[in-house]
C-alpha cells in the first residue's frame, strides 16, 4: 500500500500486548531507537502491554512459562556468573521467586549498561513516540486515564489499523 | 579520511552503555550542534558499528569516519541539516 504521504519520514507501528520486565524491552528499545533516526512512531498498548503505561511504572518477571530463559547470577566470581542455575519448576511457582528473578535481571542489565525500562519510556516521550492505550482493555482490565502518563494518547482497533496502513515496518509483541 | 585530520566541535562519551542509548544519545548531541559542524562519539558497546551506521544512513548525518581504538568505537558525524 502506497503511503499517504510520499514525503513523510518512515513509519514504524507496533502493537505492545506483554507487559514483564523482559517483554517490555522490545517495543521500547525499537520505538526509541527508530524516533532517533528520525522516523515515525506509534505503540499501541493492549492487554498486559497496558501496565507499561502507568504512572508507577514496576514491571516483573518470572521464569515460568519462560523455559529457556538463563538463571545467572549478577555478581560473584566469573565462574559462578557463568553458572546457568537450573530450578525446578515447583519451586519457581513459591511465593517471591518472582521478585527474586526481577531483582536479578534488573541487576544483570545495570551491570551490562542497559537502560532501565523509565529511562527507555522517558526516551520515548522525548522522541515524541506516539504512545496509544487500548481503550477496550483499559475498561476490561479497570485503568483510568488518570493512571497513565499524560502523554498517553487512547484508541482502539480501528485508530491504529489505519495509523499502521501508513506504516513501513508493523510489529506485533 | 584519517582520524587525525578531524576535529570534533563536541564529544559524546557514551563508554558502559548498551543498545540503543549510544545511538539516541547521538540524535540528542547532533541536534545540539550547528549544521556542518562535527560530532565525535565514543561507545564501547560492540554493536555499535552497524547500528551507528544505519543511524547515519537513515538520518543523514554524514559518518565522516568509524575505528576501533582498543575496546573504543569511535565515530565522527557531520550534522548535515
Amino acid at each position: 500500500m502506497a503511503k499517504s504521504d510520499p514525503n513523510a519520514p518512515k513509519r514504524l507501528s507496533m502493537i505492545a500486548s506483554k507487559g514483564t520486565l523482559d517483554w517490555a524491552y522490545p517495543p521500547l528499545i525499537l520505538a526509541s531507537a527508530a524516533a532517533a533516526m528520525d522516523w515515525d512512531v506509534d505503540i499501541f498498548f493492549t492487554f498486559y502491554g497496558l501496565p507499561l503505561l502507568l504512572k508507577e511504572l514496576d514491571p516483573v518477571v518470572t521464569p515460568i512459562g519462560n523455559p529457556a530463559m538463563p538463571m545467572k547470577m549478577p555478581f560473584g566470581p566469573e565462574g559462578f556468573k557463568k553458572v546457568d542455575w537450573s530450578i525446578p519448576t515447583i519451586l519457581q511457582a513459591v511465593p517471591g521467586f518472582g521478585s527474586i528473578t526481577t531483582s536479578l535481571m534488573k541487576q544483570t542489565f545495570k551491570n551490562k549498561g542497559v537502560a532501565t525500562i523509565s529511562e527507555l519510556r522517558e526516551a520515548c516521550i522525548e522522541l515524541d513516540v506516539n504512545l496509544v492505550a487500548c481503550q477496550m482493555t483499559m475498561d476490561v482490565f479497570g485503568f483510568k486515564r488518570e493512571d497513565f502518563i499524560d502523554e498517553c494518547n487512547y484508541g482502539g482497533a480501528a485508530a491504529f489499523l489505519e495509523t499502521a496502513s501508513d506504516a513501513d515496518i508493523t510489529l506485533f509483541i | 579520511m584519517s582520524e587525525m585530520s578531524i576535529s570534533a566541535d563536541q564529544v559524546l562519551d557514551c563508554s558502559g552503555l548498551s543498545c540503543p542509548m549510544p545511538v539516541i544519545k547521538t540524535s540528542k548531541a547532533i541536534k545540539q550542534l550547528e549544521i556542518g559542524q562535527v560530532l565525535k562519539v565514543i561507545s564501547t558497546d560492540s554493536g555499535s558499528p552497524p547500528d551507528m551506521a544505519a543511524w547515519s544512513r537513515q538520518t543523514g548525518h554524514e559518518l565522516l569516519d568509524s575505528h576501533q581504538e582498543e575496546k573504543q568505537y569511535i565515530f565522527y558525524f557531520r550534522r548535515s541539516k
